[in-house]
């Protein structure tokens, strides 16, 4: 659907409920993956014959690999807590996207054929049986969650709608349903080695460019080196971080920390991409050889440290699962968390007062900080709970002078989602993303009404990406969203460099 | 007769509970959690993650984070519930235990707000839009079943008086697989024939969101998958 079709929804407060608009996202779906990008993936190329035995042999297969799946099946009450959590909801309608109504849509069928109440009275609760239509409306819903688990924290169980969702894609995947944008994206990586396709020679230019733009603005040379053996770090980014905007200013940050921080570092041409796709879909193969690549660089470059660049959901699989799907990491320095996180890094290094920053060079920003999802609720930074809201705040206020945060009810662990995660980063879905953002976006409105609030920042490649594409519906520049290391490279003074020429260049 | 048709079928349904109750519980315990999806910020030890789980079952957390008045009506009804279940024991044990002597009194008025927390729920359910469309028929029956049992509980207490020491005397007796005789009261019969049905539906049924919560990944998980490395047996084995 062309973005010029949607109706920008208005909402009177950020957590304002609509009315239910039955059916409104009904025919809302993604691209479908072609024979060949399920091929790569180890998935039948179009819907099998017997999908139907398939699909449920999947489905038992997942409860009794899973005990969220099977647990979360089992033990909905219907309390209705988790009706007003989804921001797809709020900015919908369509009650499909009400997290319990998104479970449900499994959840019938499972009840349907695997128990005994749905097996013998299906009509008391609610157990339907798996056609070709039910299982069009899993392709559809289940490609209209994002995955931010804002649901589970508000289920008094701890039910969380992203674990239903991945299993669901996961059946579709074995059934010869895959969504074209995740699948193709995850093929590339197998191929190239990141979500672009951006090959060695191609990622060592950009990188070269990058250095020389550091140094016509800064006059000192900063490196960004790729596959140096021997470096101490290795620095795992989102390949966002290679070629948009503002990622890309975060990567020159990133590198000028390192600079100043004295450390030898590199990029690897063979792991060069943080994100992992493999989650979206919930697929644990594909997720771990993913992640393999990322131990493969780290051993064939003989680095001690691992750390990753500003990426939500890569986080996510870096902090809670690297270690689990391509552990264990015995071979790298034991003195530091692996993987860290480039903020953990970059506090570090603040705290240690190893970085001379100037936060007035940000003083033509009024700033809010949008807490990207997989990193509020999914993972964690530093070594005490929490530690993923503050650090980022805290390197924040260091090289910022001017910010504020938006309501409580809509950061921290209740953070609304961009609209954009969880493998929606789609043009086919646009109208999907223009209205999932809307919560956001209102809290984003208000904090502007309230503080002059001119810009976001965020540590996630697909909220910058989508942010960039949805802010201008809301009333802002598309560059209004920034990343938090173009923040810190904003405000860094590297060594040598004449703070003054720098002042003038950048008024010029 | 009375006493023996419901001395079967309350032998009947206490076996369907357990077996059907520890059967899911064995479900749930087998079943690996393959990868670590506590919902952060959580706890970085295992004393930590006992407290969250006990902040859940017994302060309702979360669901006081999400909506005050599901809280209010959730929380009141099971908590009266324990009340009143508390009370009960003492239709089980002779001598009565010294805390279920004490909790007696307050647990009879609990019944009451047992019922007006169930009220609650079943008014949301039928006047809130979002929670009216996530209903199913089996949803409204369990809350006429625990309304059912509440009433019919309150009423052999304050409305038709039961011989509840004859109750007594065959409880204990069935619990020493002794059939005596059961007042032949309507109320009672009422009130122990949604118990009965109460058992035989619980391993069946939502209900199993009691055992259930316990084994709930995103709150029982320990946040240090950094430190200590996670692996289900399933997993391992495409390692080698």
């Amino acid at each position: 659907m062309a973005d010029g079709d949607t109706q920008v929804p208005e909402l009177a407060f950020p957590l304002d409920i609509p009315c239910l608009k039955r059916g409104a996202m009904e025919g809302t779906k993604p691209f479908v993956a072609q024979a060949e990008h399920q091929a790569k993936l180890g998935f039948p190329g179009a819907l099998v014959p017997d999908w139907k035995d398939k699909a449920l042999a999947k489905m038992q297969e997942l409860a009794e690999k899973n005990r969220a799946f099977q647990v979360y099946l089992d033990i909905c009450v219907k309390c209705g807590a988790c009706t007003d959590k989804c921001h797809y909801f709020l900015g919908t309608g369509d009650p499909k996207n009400m997290p319990v109504a998104r479970q449900d849509l499994l959840r019938s069928v499972y009840r349907r054929y695997f128990t005994f109440a749905g097996k013998h009275f299906p009509w008391l609760v609610g157990a339907r049986d798996l056609t070709e239509d039910v299982l069009n409306e899993w392709y559809s819903y289940y490609h209209q969650c994002s995955e931010c688990r804002r649901c589970s924290v508000f289920c008094p169980y701890g039910i969380d709608t992203a674990e239903i969702t991945m299993a669901a894609r996961e059946i579709l995947d074995s059934v010869g349903v895959g969504q074209k944008y995740s699948n193709e994206i995850i093929g590339k990586v197998k191929d190239i080695g990141n979500n672009l396709g951006l090959n060695p020679k191609a990622l060592r230019a950009t990188l070269e460019d990058l250095e020389e733009d550091i140094e016509d603005d800064t006059g000192v040379s900063v490196r960004l080196p790729l596959d140096e053996k021997g470096a101490d770090i290795l620095l795992v980014t989102p390949s966002a971080d290679f070629f948009a905007e503002p990622h890309i200013e975060g990567l020159i940050g990133y590198a000028k920390v390192f600079h100043e921080a004295g450390v030898s570092w590199t990029l690897s041409s063979y792991a060069s991409e943080a994100a992992n796709f493999g989650l979206f879909i919930g697929s644990y193969e594909n997720m771990r050889e993913i992640s393999l690549r990322i131990r493969k660089a780290a051993q064939d470059l003989g680095v001690k440290r691992i750390i990753f660049g500003e990426c939500g959901h890569a986080w996510r699989v870096a902090y809670s699962f690297l270690n689990t799907l391509a552990g264990p990491w015995d071979f790298l320095d034991q003195s530091y968390p692996v993987p860290q996180h480039i903020l953990e890094f970059t506090w570090d290094e603040i705290q240690k007062g190893t970085l001379n920053l100037d936060p007035s060079r940000n003083d033509h920003i009024r700033l809010t900080y949008h807490d990207s999802c997989n990193v509020a609720r999914a993972s964690g930074m530093g070594d005490y709970p929490g530690g993923q809201f503050e650090i980022p705040r805290n390197v924040i206020r260091a090289v910022c002078n001017n910010f504020f945060d938006m309501e409580p009810d809509t950061i921290r662990e209740a953070t609304l989602c961009c609209g954009g995660g969880g493998g929606l980063l789609t043009d086919d879905l646009m109208d999907l993303r223009i209205k999932g953002s809307a919560p956001r976006m209102k809290a984003l409105q208000n904090v502007t009404e309230e503080h002059g609030v001119t810009h976001m920042a965020a540590i996630c490649a697909i909220c910058k990406t989508q942010f960039g594409k949805v802010m201008p519906k809301y009333g802002y520049e598309m560059d209004a969203i920034l990343s938090v290391h173009q923040l810190v490279s904003n405000a860094i003074i590297l060594t040598g460099q004449d703070g003054e020429d720098e002042d003038e260049a950048e008024d010029a | 007769m009375l006493g023996t048709v419901y001395a079967i079928l309350f032998y009947v349904a206490t076996l369907i509970l357990l077996i059907g109750v520890v059967r899911k519980i064995r479900i749930y315990a087998r079943v690996p959690a393959p990868l670590k999806i506590p919902t952060t910020p959580a706890p970085k030890t295992r004393g930590g993650v006992v407290l969250r789980v006990f902040r859940e079952v017994v302060f309702f957390e979360s669901l006081y984070k999400s909506n005050k008045w599901i809280w209010l009506f959730g929380w009141v009804f099971h908590m009266a519930l324990w009340l009143v279940l508390a009370r009960h024991l003492r239709y089980f044990t002779q001598p009565v235990w010294g805390w279920v002597e004490i909790v007696q009194p307050f647990g009879t008025y609990a019944g009451f707000a047992m019922l007006a927390g169930l009220a609650g729920l079943w008014a949301r359910r039928i006047l809130v839009e979002r929670i009216r469309y996530i209903s199913n028929p089996s949803d409204h029956l369990m809350l006429a079943l625990l309304m059912g049992i509440g009433a019919s509980g309150a009423m052999t207490r304050f409305v038709a008086h039961t011989d509840i020491v004859a109750v007594k005397a065959y409880m204990l007796g069935l619990m020493r697989f002794r059939v005596g005789d059961l007042p032949a009261d309507p109320t009672l019969l009422v009130h122990l024939g949604l118990v009965i049905v109460l058992m035989i539906v619980f391993p069946i049924s939502k209900l199993l969101h009691a055992p259930g919560v316990f084994f709930s990944p995103s709150r029982n998980q320990v946040d240090n998958p950094r430190e200590v490395r996670h692996v289900a047996p399933w997993a391992a084995k495409m390692e080698n």
